[in-house]
């Protein structure tokens, strides 16, 4: 199991994941369109569970990779709300930027 | 001892029971009934006193009784008791004997007046206070009284309740009573603190036996009650409700205002003289006041057009003298004066009462003037009590008023200046009176001079006995065979030392005083017979004249010292400072209004916005956490 | 006996009342008020027979409260206090018609078992919970059926709940860092802890925080003019008879014997405090144009006195504030009744809008006279007991103290003689003035009643009380 490790080395994955968590973070600051702000999250989301499954192999733990399970299965049904939500935004006002998502206001 | 608890019970609460029937039943009993009913009450307390009276004259035993718990304070009891010695007989006997012929008097002299029978009712339950207050065995018993015939005071002054101005004097008088009360409880408050009774022969053991109490405490104490006696029996500075005060029905003036209530200070300071004999100073104080009042109160006396106005300054005067002869120790003269003017003052406000009752309530004496032939039961009466007043020898006043200015006169010799001369201006103003009202020509209108007449039977029987009392009323102490004094040995240890024989220095001074009352009524004589002149109508009132005739402006000052800035503080405190704080407090929460309406404009809706501070916020955290390692 | 039994019949009490309707409520509703006060004085029987009063069962175990309820004698003052007027309270309002007449009787019920429960209560978090659940009724009788403009009632009745919720959660605050450290909310326990000075006087500024507005001392009063002359007069008879003596009651109970250092500390100030109120409160009452208002001053300046008698920290004072707090109660309620009586016939408050009273009726005139009277402390009056402990009380600690708390009787006899000559004296009205009815001369009488046997014969509520105050005084001391 450590080949994998000892042939990439744990920096590359922490410094892969970072990139990845930043251009989630920029999708989510920069882009209008909610379901790829929502694809922005995701990214950061998998950015996180990559991270945990690498530090699990380093510390030969396995709870790492149990909660990466948990993980996926919450966002799984976190996607699955959100989405709905978003087809539901759209049917009502027919739009899904986020400029247009005002009703919040207090 | 059963006995005479059942009969103190019954002094004490006939008077009581004749108030509750009066209150009631006083209505649809009849206007003579009910006034029979009030008199009969109090007639019965005197009988019963009577009995008292000549038991303990026999026996010198002070009677106590005590009935049941009252108030409980950690360190002592007061209890609902009742002392029953010759200091409260004594007192008792001139309250209820002059109470009742009061009563008589009012019987016809209220007649026509549709509330008779409250009228009777706050009587008897004057009558009702005022005994509590002779017979409490404890300054709290006492204070009861104390309060009560203030009350009562304060019912009967305002007994024509439609007219404010009468109301506003009764209020005053209350209050006016109301500061001393509260002198008088501080004393209480502190004998009470030092010597864990209130029981005035445990108070005399007491503080006989208190050599380790601070004294300035005692003197405080003292004070204090001087304060309240200054109260009730209106002496500088407190003494401006009494003259108000004559708003109330004449027979009012007369019970209370001059005989009785008038009087409780005097009571009260004879009753505690184990303290003042203690506090020399205080003492002092109490003959400068008093000697001050009766000077004060003669001059303005001087110049009062009201017939009932004169008197009451008269009776301020004289229970100046009276505080006078306190100051120095001579309880016993003081006693005696009380009794003499309880006597001739009653007589002289029922004999105003029966004038002003004659001329349909008219009060002013420039309106008056030859009333002599149209009621000469009135002015003889009148007459007498008003050489009384004046210290004529053999009428009772010329005992009394002597022997306080005797006293006067071995103790202090410019009080007794002050003290001789407020007597002379006494006589003068007394015959000042008597001859504006009833020598000369009648200076009233046509249609009064057609009505004059002399009063009913039952207004002059009163009149005539008062007037017996008030010329041989001094036989109870003359001169070097003084059958008060020896009365009330038991009571004032000191009293033998007071007893001056009849040396030259005594005849002397009696000259004086006989000399200078016969030149104050000489003056009168002069001014109001030979030159028949009529006082002024208020507008022309000039000079000093003015000055004296509004009473030094003492209303006035107090006013605005006083009144005055407590109640523009009350609108001070009203209009401002209750809405300063009020918005002090909506002030908060205006504030955590206005701070979450602020906050309210970060929720502007836009997603975007949310999702930066989202990241800029975690950015936050994890930089902290870097940081805080 | 279960102590417990009178809570349950004011609560059962209040929902029968609103099962009734709107026509029998007034009638169940007093049958219960009585039940209730019968009630307490069964207990009192017990008592004075030597049965220890208390109940006690297991109510949440984390964070550990319990249901713990315990009489002792100046409990059981207060709980007579409490159901007594409201029974009188009850059956002075036979006279007034309201809308939705089961909902007020109900909450006035519900408000008795509130404050019932507040003087029962031996569980810190039990108590708040009375405490604050007092609230809610007098919220909303004060809201629905007040009277004057509806904005304005609004604002000053919000003001009012607002105001004192937010001085009650300084004293859950403390009630909560106490029970970290006795582990239990149970006062006997509470009784036990050590604090240090420090953390007493926290402790003791978040009680006085809570109870300075409820009472209310100065200068945390301004809710209560407004309310109480906003409120319907049966709100105000309650909130000024009972409710605020929930506030005096627990500076003895609670505040006092729970941190005693401090309160040592600072006695003075708060003796200072109650009687800047007392001469604070006359002064403003004596230009109050509104009788309500009028009356709420002197209010504020007699629990100035009671207060200032708590803190005196010793036996008089505490003995005297009681009297007088039951005083105050019934001569409050008198005097508030008495201005509900005009307000039926002239429809107004307004000082100047009465007058010449007396000659119309002169019985509701003596009536009211002897109120007065009884407020300004006149001898032979309860209150005189009252005033007077306490005024000596304060005497032996600084004589001038008594002299500047004893302006009260100076100041009192002047604003409520000054309203008495007006509102009852002068000229004789224009308008006409109904005879008082057979309900309203019953309360009149039964609280003067009240007021004379208590004031000539104060024993029995001087026995009652005094072991239980000596308790206190005890735990109190306990550092001497």
């Amino acid at each position: 199991m450590n080949n994998i490790l000892t042939q990439i080395g744990i920096e590359n994955y922490i410094f892969l994941c970072v990139t990845l968590f930043c251009i989630g973070i920029f999708g989510v600051l920069y882009r209008r369109n909610a379901i790829i702000v929502f694809m922005s999250i995701e990214i950061m989301l998998n950015a996180v569970n990559l991270l945990f499954v690498a530090f699990s192999t380093y510390h030969q733990d396995a709870q790492g990779q149990v909660f990466v399970f948990f993980s996926m299965a919450v966002a799984a049904a976190e996607v699955a709300v959100g989405l709905a939500i978003l087809v539901s935004i759209f049917r009502n006002i027919g739009s899904i930027s986020i400029d247009n998502l005002k009703n919040l206001k207090g | 001892m059963a006995m005479d608890t059942n009969l103190a019970l019954v002094l004490l609460l006939t008077p009581f029971l004749g108030f509750l029937i009066n209150v009631f039943f006083g209505k649809s009993l009849g206007k003579s009934v009910s006034g029979i009913v009030g008199t009969l009450s109090v007639v019965i307390s005197f009988i019963v006193t009577v009995s008292f009276f000549l038991q303990i004259n026999q026996t010198k035993q002070a009677i106590t009784i005590q009935l049941f718990d009252w108030i409980q304070i950690s360190n002592f009891n007061v209890s609902f008791g009742f002392l029953l010695d010759q200091l409260s007989v004594l007192w008792l006997l001139f309250v209820t004997g002059i109470g009742s012929l009061i009563h008589l008097y009012s019987i016809s002299y209220m007649h026509d007046d549709e509330k008779i029978h409250s009228f009777f009712a706050y009587l008897n339950l004057f009558i009702f206070f005022m005994i509590t207050l002779v017979v409490g065995s404890n300054l709290l018993v006492m204070f009861i009284g104390w309060e009560g015939v203030g009350l009562c005071s304060y019912l009967l002054i305002g007994f024509w309740y439609k007219n404010q101005d009468y109301n506003d004097a009764a209020k005053k008088a209350f209050i006016m009573n109301r500061i001393g009360d509260l002198g008088l409880l501080i004393g209480i408050f502190i004998l009470g603190g030092l010597f864990s009774t209130l029981d005035f022969a445990s108070l005399q053991t007491a503080i006989a036996g208190a050599h380790n109490v601070d004294t300035l405490w005692l003197s405080i104490a003292a004070l204090a009650l001087f304060i309240g006696a200054c109260g009730k029996s209106a002496q500088i500075p407190l003494y401006t409700w009494l003259p108000d005060a004559m708003a109330g029905p004449t027979p009012v003036s007369a019970l209370i205002h001059a005989a009785t209530m008038v009087t409780a200070g005097i009571f009260m300071v004879s009753r505690m003289h184990f303290l003042f004999d203690l506090t020399p100073e205080i003492q002092t104080i109490i003959a400068v006041i008093g000697g001050v009042t009766s000077f004060v109160a003669a001059t303005i006396g001087l110049v009062q057009n009201d017939i009932k106005k004169v008197l009451a300054y008269s009776t301020v005067s004289q229970l100046g003298l009276m505080f006078l002869a306190l100051g120095f120790g001579a309880y016993e003269v003081a006693i005696f004066h009380v009794i003499t003017h309880a006597f001739f003052k009653a007589c002289l406000f029922l004999g105003s009462g029966s004038v002003i009752h004659g001329l349909h309530g008219e009060q002013d004496m420039r309106k008056m003037g030859g009333l002599k032939k149209a009621m000469p039961i009135t002015f003889w009466t009148m007459l007498i009590s008003s050489l009384a007043i004046s210290g004529v020898p053999l009428f009772s006043g010329f005992f009394s008023k002597d022997e306080i200015l005797m006293t006067a006169f071995h103790h202090n010799i410019p009080l007794w200046v002050v003290g001789s001369i407020a007597s002379i201006m006494t006589a003068f103003y007394m015959f000042r009176l008597m001859f504006l009202t009833f020598f000369n020509d009648f200076r009233g209108t046509e249609e009064q001079k057609h009505h004059l007449h002399e009063s009913p039977a039952l207004i002059t029987f009163p009149l005539i006995v008062l007037a017996i009392l008030a010329t041989i009323g001094g036989a109870i102490s003359l001169p070097g065979n003084s059958w008060l004094n020896e009365y009330l040995a038991p009571l004032f240890t000191k009293a033998a030392s007071e007893e001056h024989g009849l040396g030259t220095t005594e005849y002397i001074l009696m000259a004086i005083a006989v000399v200078g009352g016969l030149v104050g009524i000489g003056i009168a004589y002069a001014k109001y017979i030979k030159q028949n002149t009529v006082p002024n109508e208020d507008a022309e009132i000039t000079g000093f004249s003015k000055v004296l005739y509004n009473k030094y402006y003492v209303d006035e000052i107090y006013d605005s010292l006083f009144v005055a800035p407590v109640n523009s503080l009350s609108k001070f405190f009203r209009d401002y400072v209750e809405t300063g704080i009020s918005s002090l407090v909506f002030g908060l929460g205006k504030v955590t209004n206005e701070l979450s309406f602020q906050g309210k404009k970060l929720q502007n809706g836009s997603v975007g916005l949310y999702l930066f501070a989202f990241v800029l916020g975690m950015c936050a955290i994890v930089s902290f956490l870097f940081l805080a390692q | 006996m279960n102590v417990s039994l009178i809570l349950i019949i004011l609560l059962f009490g209040a929902l029968v009342t609103y099962l009734a309707g709107d026509k029998l409520a007034s009638k169940v509703a007093l049958f219960f008020g009585l039940a209730a006060a019968g009630c307490s004085i069964v207990l009192l029987n017990h008592f004075n027979l030597g049965e220890n009063i208390s109940y006690i069962s297991q109510w949440i175990t984390s964070p550990k409260v319990s249901f713990a309820l315990k009489a002792d004698g100046l409990s059981l003052a207060m709980v007579l206090l409490t159901t007594v007027l409201t029974s009188i309270i009850i059956l002075s309002s036979f006279g007034n018609d309201f809308k939705n007449s089961k909902a007020i009787y109900s909450l006035i019920l519900f408000m008795s078992f509130a404050m019932t429960g507040t003087f029962l209560a031996s569980d810190g978090l039990l108590y708040y919970i009375f405490w604050e659940l007092s609230l809610i009724p007098i919220y909303f009788i004060a809201l629905i059926w007040g009277n004057g403009d509806a904005e304005e009632r609004k604002k000053a009745v919000v003001k009012f709940f607002i105001y004192t919720l937010a001085g009650s959660l300084f004293m859950l605050v403390a009630f909560v860092y106490m029970y970290q450290k006795a582990g239990s909310f149970l006062i006997e326990d509470l009784y036990k802890l050590d604090l240090t000075v420090n953390e007493q006087k926290w402790i003791f500024t978040a009680f006085f925080l809570a109870y300075a507005i409820k009472i209310p001392l100065i200068p945390f009063h301004t809710w209560q003019a407004n309310v109480y002359q906003k409120a319907p007069t049966l709100g105000t008879m309650l909130l000024s008879g009972i409710m605020l003596k929930m506030g005096l009651y627990s500076l003895i109970r609670w505040q006092l014997p729970l941190t005693p250092l401090a309160a040592k500390e600072y006695m003075y100030i708060f003796i200072g405090v109650g009687i800047a109120g007392v001469i604070y409160g006359s002064i403003v009452a004596l230009r109050q144009k509104d009788l309500k208002k009028l009356l709420a001053y002197s209010s504020l300046a007699h629990v100035g006195l009671i207060a200032a008698g708590t803190y005196a920290l010793n036996l008089d004072g505490f003995r005297g504030a009681v009297l007088q707090m039951i005083a105050h109660g019934f001569v409050v309620v008198g005097l508030f009744f008495a201005a509900e009586i005009i307000y039926r016939r002239y429809e107004t408050r307004i000082i100047s809008e009465m007058g010449g009273i007396r000659s119309q009726s002169p019985k509701f005139t003596s009536m009211f006279l002897i109120l007065v009277l009884a407020s300004v402390a006149l001898p032979t009056t309860f209150n005189f007991i009252g005033e007077f402990t306490v005024l000596y009380s304060l005497s032996q600690i600084n004589i001038w103290f008594a002299l500047l708390g004893g302006t009260t009787i100076i100041l009192g006899a002047y604003y409520m003689l000054k309203m008495f000559q007006h509102v009852m004296l002068g000229e004789t009205n224009t308008k006409v003035f109904a005879y008082v009815t057979f309900s309203e001369g019953l309360t009149m009488i039964i609280i003067i009643a009240v007021l004379f046997f208590f004031g000539l014969y104060p024993k029995p509520i001087n026995d009652l009380i005094t072991p239980s105050l000596e308790a206190i005084l005890n735990t109190i001391n306990k550092y001497n």
